[in-house]
């Protein structure tokens, strides 16, 4: 197997990859659909939404990675990633994968003005909160009843979200030093 | 704590428009026509480079109206230039909602001295450079981003690979340097010392590096990209070709597949014209935007 690949269409893979690098897993950028099939677990990446699902279908990774979420690819969505695994959007476009019974909003928390950064509580380490960035970010509105919540922000709200191995964030766990969170998936996946 | 308009969040939006092409527009319905074709940001502004070349006089900030117009429009963030030093104009774009300024030589210089000290703003500010130097201190006033001066309006990417390989090649050189020799080098290149501290332990500039001012053509797009620079900004290249919404996406998929010259060769085709180009060699100094700013 050729170890976790990240979305690498446009965004921030960069920066998942080299977290994941250094707690020793491998980890490669993604630009063809042909690649999904041989890996251990997918991570689709901050960016725009927008971009990457237009990018997405141009190179046929729609059915590629949907066929893989079936055959049980543990896949994490951060940001953009989280509006792409959505379910169903507020908004009409982009359209979804449909990986996650969740119903999420684009940038409902505003514009980058009200952007912001907020002490996370984290289901794995009630403890330490996880610091929260939020950049334009998507809102989860509403959660199946199989869907976990793993995040949520002081006044309950959901920021982060888990169904089976999939897994959901609003926030950018990869613009932080704090890894907890890269450990969190690499443990799902290989354990 | 609910923090917000920090550093990491001015920057980290630069983060997430990383590998993507931002566009400018001049009206809703191209900015629309942006989104559609991939664009990961818009540049709201009256008229594109070439036509502000063309027309002569004073280039100020667009009129509130269309840059409202434009974030109506689409889902995308939204970016508005500034003339240098105009903290005003600055001001205005804030206001209005933008999610980046873009201090921008291509409109006339408000002031010849200083550039606007982009830390007392809450939105975050993209800076035009030719140089190291002119980066660094940039972002010492607060540009949460940087790109190439290039030559805007041009169609001509020869002064855009001249200052990403300025920059990116200063980098190397500062961070081979012994320790020793930082603070000279500060004072050679005029940037603040701690910022020329920082590139020499991480290799890299403390916030995304943009192409910017005369990508015309997919490949130009491509080429920008594999000399090192994180993404790019098209100006007059897009609505001043004969096909603009299929020059977008071709520039899109460039840029994605930058490394790839089968993709490249296939989204350069029959794309019909670029935008016709100008050789900066014959262009008195006094009509050449890069200039403008220090």
């Amino acid at each position: 197997m050729s170890g976790i690949g990240v979305l690498a269409l446009q965004g921030d893979f960069v920066e998942h990859i080299k977290t994941f690098s250094s707690l020793g897993v491998s980890a490669q950028e993604i630009r063809k659909a042909n690649q999904i099939s041989d890996l251990d677990a997918l991570v689709i990446p901050g960016g725009e939404s927008t971009t990457i699902s237009y990018l997405m279908d141009l190179y046929n990774f729609r059915s590629a990675i949907k066929d893989a979420a079936s055959s049980d690819l543990p896949i994490w969505g951060t940001c953009a990633g989280l509006i792409l695994m959505a379910n169903n959007l507020k908004e009409d476009i982009p359209i979804p994968l449909s990986l996650m019974n969740i119903n999420v909003s684009r940038n409902a928390y505003g514009r980058q003005i009200d952007s912001f950064k907020d002490s996370i509580n984290f289901s794995f380490d009630r403890e330490n909160p996880f610091p929260g960035v939020f950049i334009r970010a998507p809102k989860i509105l509403d959660i199946d009843e199989n869907v976990d919540v793993i995040c949520t922000l002081n006044d309950g709200e959901i920021v982060g979200v888990k169904q089976g191995n999939k897994l959901g964030t609003s926030f950018h766990p990869e613009l932080t030093t704090d890894n907890r969170f890269h450990k969190y998936f690499i443990d799902l996946v290989y354990s | 704590m609910v923090e917000k308009n920090t550093w990491d969040l001015k920057t980290g939006l630069a983060q997430m428009l990383k590998g993507g092409v931002i566009m400018d527009v001049v009206t809703p319905e191209q900015a629309k026509i942006a989104e559609d074709a991939g664009a990961c940001a818009v540049m709201a502004l009256e008229r594109v480079p070439s036509d502000i070349r063309a027309a002569g006089g004073v280039a100020r900030m667009s009129d509130p109206d269309m840059i409202t117009g434009i974030i109506e429009a689409v889902s995308i963030p939204v970016m508005a230039k500034a003339r240098i030093g105009h903290l005003v104009e600055a001001q205005v774009l804030e206001a209005l909602g933008v999610d980046y300024i873009d201090e921008s030589e291509v409109l006339t210089p408000a002031d010849e001295n200083n550039h606007i000290n982009k830390h007392d703003f809450k939105v975050p500010f993209v800076c035009g450079c030719r140089n190291l130097g002119e980066a660094l201190r940039r972002i010492g006033e607060g540009a949460a981003m940087i790109r190439t001066k290039g030559e805007a309006g041009t169609g001509n990417v020869v002064e855009a690979v001249r200052h990403a390989r300025s920059v990116l090649g200063e980098i190397t050189r500062i961070t081979n340097l012994d320790p020793t020799e930082l603070m000279a080098t500060a004072r050679d290149l005029q940037a603040p010392y701690e910022l020329i501290l920082q590139i020499h332990e991480t290799g890299k500039l403390p916030v995304v590096n943009f192409a910017a001012g005369g990508i015309a053509t997919p490949a130009d797009a491509a080429l920008m990209m594999q000399i090192g620079v994180e993404g790019v900004f098209v100006g007059s290249g897009i609505f001043k070709s004969s096909n603009p919404s299929a020059m977008a996406k071709a520039i899109v998929k460039a840029t994605t597949h930058f490394n790839d010259p089968k993709i490249i060769a296939e989204v350069s085709s029959g794309l019909g014209d670029a935008m016709r180009g100008l050789d900066v060699r014959t262009m008195p100094e006094e009509e050449q935007l890069a200039t403008r700013g220090w």
